[in-house]
């Protein structure tokens, strides 16, 4: 027999079972990782207190006078939220590789898509928990009422564009030595769109801006980001994840 | 159950698989040999579909590799020098999200005959982190074994392990292979690979270069013909 060339572009492996044995074993992704988070809170609690941190040194180093703490709010918010996130991607997929378990996922009978989603999940989780805990220490330190139902909304499309981007580039630096350097660099630069429009449009909503010139081109923006990066990582997570 | 054609594996330029053809028939225990850097865990690594070969056929339980790779996992389990537990997770907990990623049925039921099986019955509730290297490496088993999978690949399986936590391997690898498995397994143990295997293949330079049955060994050692392999 002729040997013939894998490297071609493979055909999507059928699942064993349909649509429903997919949603459980995302679920039972989200489901362990929460889990263990809920018993070791490593995660969580560094994510925490580094944001915690990081908002005590814009509050310093700032010394803003109350009309310039609604201009630059959404700015510190975005940079901390940014910050954290990078933590919690690291972490979340260094665990995966502790004791070899990116393995142990790999070799689970399910599409692989299947585990980028229930990373992302996972992820998305993390840091809308951390979110929800810095938003009102926030407000109490620059006395702004962060009480907004659009900006929740931007927090929650901001946070799943970010994870969404963070959990595919963090499985692809978890492989390499230097990974707590790589996952910042990589990054970044790709979004910095997601974070621009987060931040005008969180401004927007608390600086009480007009909803449908100021903030919703920003919206927009945001949720192409989302769905344009989820299908990209949907599409590219098999190869990003096999050798 | 396996059927490998002219395989090659690169890493960039460095070539690591140079056209292996390897066969196993369903039922056998085959003992990969080699020195460290021959290709073995790399090897593993592609019938395991977690790498992508760069040339030739793969095929595992009639499914080729790496088009139908989610059917082919359905019938492996791997076993490799690293547990593949969360540290964080106890016993149960490990194997109930490994059952839930393979979709079992009665899923309490097996974890707890599995769990039985493997010795650790009376540590389920304990966290994964707390446990020997030894007690890890049981419940790897237990996980690899959890959805009874037809092929079972071993790599280096006995690296870290105490005098006992070997023996029990041995007791289990048995139980595998009286029932009907097809295994491959990596070792460096020759003593091991020789009271287990039922064949025994030499892999060197990215080769397969030389394959013996246990039969075919009667009147030479398995060092013997170990070092007859890598010599010619």
């Amino acid at each position: 027999m002729t040997p013939v060339d894998t490297t071609a572009k493979p055909k999507r492996s059928p699942a064993p079972a349909g649509v429903r044995a997919y949603f459980r074993a995302v679920s039972a992704i989200v489901w362990k990782d929460l889990a263990a988070q809920l018993r070791s809170s490593e995660l969580l609690s560094a994510m925490l207190v580094f944001s915690i941190l990081v908002l005590m040194i814009f509050y310093f180093a700032l010394e803003l006078d109350p009309k310039m703490r609604n201009t630059i709010a959404a700015g510190v918010l975005w940079v901390t939220f940014a910050f954290a996130g990078t933590l919690g991607l690291n972490r979340s997929m260094a665990i995966e590789k502790d004791l070899g378990c990116l393995d142990g996922l790999l070799l689970a009978p399910v599409d692989r898509s299947v585990i980028y989603f229930g990373k992302m999940i996972s992820n998305l989780a993390f840091m809308l928990i951390v979110e929800a805990i810095v938003l009102p220490i926030y407000g109490v330190l620059y006395n702004i009422d962060l009480l907004n139902l659009g900006l929740m909304g931007v927090i929650l499309l901001g946070s799943v564009g970010y994870t969404a981007v963070g959990t595919l580039l963090s499985t692809m630096t978890v492989q390499a030595r230097t990974r707590d350097v790589l996952l910042p660099i990589l990054l970044f630069p790709v979004i910095i769109p997601v974070l621009v429009a987060a931040v005008k449009a969180s401004s927007g909503f608390l600086l009480g801006a007009d909803l449908t010139t100021d903030i919703l081109p920003w919206l927009n923006i945001l949720i192409a980001y989302d769905v344009i990066f989820i299908a990209v990582a949907f599409m590219v997570f098999d190869y990003v994840v096999e050798e | 159950m396996i059927e490998v054609k002219k395989l090659v594996k690169r890493f960039g330029m460095k070539t690591v698989l140079r056209g292996v053809d390897f066969h196993v028939a369903p039922g056998e225990f085959v003992a990969l040999l080699g020195p460290n850097g021959a290709g073995k865990t790399t090897f593993l690594r592609i019938l395991a579909s977690l790498s992508r070969p760069s040339l030739g056929l793969v095929s595992v339980a009639g499914f080729q590799l790496p088009h139908q790779s989610a059917a082919v996992r359905q019938r492996l389990g791997v076993v490799s020098h690293m547990p593949l537990l969360y540290g964080d997770l106890t016993a149960a907990e490990n194997l109930r999200f490994y059952g839930r990623m393979y979709d079992l049925p009665n899923l309490a039921g097996r974890v707890t005959e599995v769990l039985e099986m493997v010795g650790l019955s009376a540590r389920r509730d304990d966290l994964v982190r707390t446990f020997s290297r030894g007690m890890q490496q049981r419940l790897a088993i237990g996980r690899a074994v959890l959805h009874d999978p037809e092929v079972m690949l071993f790599d280096e399986p006995y690296t870290g392990l105490d005098q006992d936590a070997c023996e029990m391997l041995d007791h289990v690898l048995r139980e595998v292979a009286a029932r009907g498995r097809t295994v491959v397994m990596t070792s460096h143990d020759l003593a091991r690979a020789e009271l287990l295997a039922s064949r025994f293949d030499v892999l060197s330079r990215g080769l397969i270069t030389a394959s013996a049955g246990r039969d075919d060994l009667r009147n030479e050692n398995l060092l013997a013909f170990y070092r007859r392999a890598l010599a010619g």
